[in-house]
């Protein structure tokens, strides 16, 4: 057991371009290496669900959401904000 | 197992293939199973051994009337029959059962008799990847793929290569559901479904079943159509979550079991005359060759797109179309199975000249199973 630092890099993904309850397309649907070194499924948000703004190996970090008062999911943004 | 021990003596497909509304998995199971019985003369009082997945062996015994001393359940993906013809070989070997009858139906379009797709939600799917969306295999068995490309330089029409090749295979199969020549272009401008991955870098959805029987290669001449014998087999597993496949850009049950089955079969890749890759999407031919060691790391591409796995290549591969453009019914590992027993013993619609050794690969789950078949028309000595 460790603490995530919540930074990572993309390392692969594809980008769903059908909408499913709940998830408007076009979404990543993303694997993220951690700087610890885990890969974990998530999101990529905050970004153009293009090929152009998700490059593999971009720097990404956590940003939870809120999905119930119990739940909080990890998603990836690029980091240092929004491009 | 002893390489060319046990043999395959019965082998058939549904009557009909793609859209068939009139047969529930069951049904289609015992389609297969009837015909398969049919072309080894055999009837079900004649059968001691079963296996199945999708649904329970214990379903299919009753429904046809058999009673077994050895059953195997095995269920893990596509894959499953491969899986099912190793143990079947070891179990005759062993002496569990003398005649094995290996059967595959699946409702996959019409879903008539079949249940939902998809795992608990206390599964590890269920906990760490459906939140995030995915809808199916499209947007998960693909996921791969773009660290293979970055890895190896690779790009969609690479992806596209492969849909082309095997639509020209599918077009001298008239059980195929795709037969229409298509081109690079087609494939790329077809609909987007996963970017990269478009609708024609997918496999079909449609309707069908498959069965096999196995028996002891001394037995083997008393049956009608020539035997295919089992040189070498081999199995693995690595994860049930497409996102810890430790190497994006290789399978390691591909892998495993690859070697597994060379090693037993003792033949080298260059004696290899034909050869099956479970093709669910475009991109697993090219994990699939590289894996199983026919090129290096890479190099599957370029192999593609200098024809080696086309009409008159050196390496035939997928020449029923494959899921891309015969049929996919959800497991398709019985297909590919099948057109390996159909090249060895001359009777392919594709037919390749002077086949003696198939291999049959298969993938279950995302990359998380894997099965490797090694068949030869010829005993080894």
């Amino acid at each position: 057991m460790f603490s995530a630092s919540g930074r990572g890099t993309l390392y692969s993904y594809v980008i769903n371009q059908r909408s499913m309850p709940g998830y408007e397309a076009p979404y990543s649907i993303a694997v993220v290496e951690l700087e610890e070194g885990p890969r974990m499924m998530t999101n990529i948000i905050g970004c153009e669900q293009t090929t152009e703004a998700l490059e593999l190996d971009m720097a990404v970090e956590v940003t939870f959401e809120q999905c119930s008062d119990e739940i909080a999911l990890p998603l990836f943004t690029p980091a240092g904000g929004a491009r | 197992m002893k390489p060319g021990t046990v043999a395959v003596v019965g082998a058939a497909e549904t009557t009909d293939m793609g859209t068939i509304t009139n047969l529930s998995v069951i049904g289609l199971h015992a389609d297969a199973a009837i015909n398969a019985m049919a072309d080894a003369g055999l009837g079900p009082g004649d059968i001691d051994g079963i296996a199945t997945a999708g649904v329970s062996p214990t379903e299919v015994a009753m429904y046809l009337g058999i009673t077994p001393t050895y059953v195997d359940g095995t269920s893990v993906g596509g894959c499953s029959f491969m899986l099912h013809v190793r143990h079947a070989a070891a179990a005759i070997n062993e002496g569990l059962a003398s005649t094995i009858l290996i059967t595959h139906g699946e409702s996959g379009r019409s879903r008539v008799g079949a249940g939902r797709f998809g795992g608990s939600s206390a599964s590890l799917g269920g906990q760490f990847e459906a939140p995030y969306g995915p809808a199916g295999p499209p947007t998960m068995f693909t996921i791969p793929w773009l660290r293979y490309a970055k890895t190896y330089g690779a790009s969609e029409r690479d992806l596209a290569n492969v849909a082309v090749v095997q639509r020209e295979w599918a077009g001298q199969n008239p059980r195929a559901k795709f037969r229409d020549p298509i081109s690079v272009e087609d494939v790329l401008d077809a609909t987007m479904i996963a970017t990269p991955f478009t609708k024609l870098m997918c496999c079909l959805v449609t309707d069908g079943g498959g069965a096999l029987i196995l028996t002891s290669a001394e037995r083997a001449g008393e049956f009608a159509a020539k035997p295919v014998f089992i040189l070498g087999t081999g199995e693995s597993v690595e994860t049930p979550v497409v996102s810890q496949m430790a190497d994006f850009t290789s399978s390691k049950a591909f892998r495993v079991s690859g070697a597994k089955a060379f090693a037993e079969a003792g033949i080298a890749r260059e004696d290899v005359d034909h050869l099956m890759i479970y093709d669910a999407f475009a991109h697993l031919p090219i994990y699939g060759l590289e894996d199983l060691e026919f090129v290096g790391k890479g190099e599957a591409p370029g192999f593609i797109a200098d024809g080696n796995t086309a009409i008159g290549g050196s390496l035939p591969l997928n020449t029923n179309g494959g899921g891309l453009s015969y049929m996919h019914s959800g497991m398709y590992g019985m297909y590919a199975l099948q057109e390996s027993v159909r090249q060895l013993r001359g009777t392919a619609a594709a037919q390749v000249d002077d086949v003696e050794v198939s291999v049959s690969h298969g993938v279950g789950g995302m990359f998380g199973a894997s099965g490797t078949i090694i068949f030869s028309n010829a005993k080894p000595s």
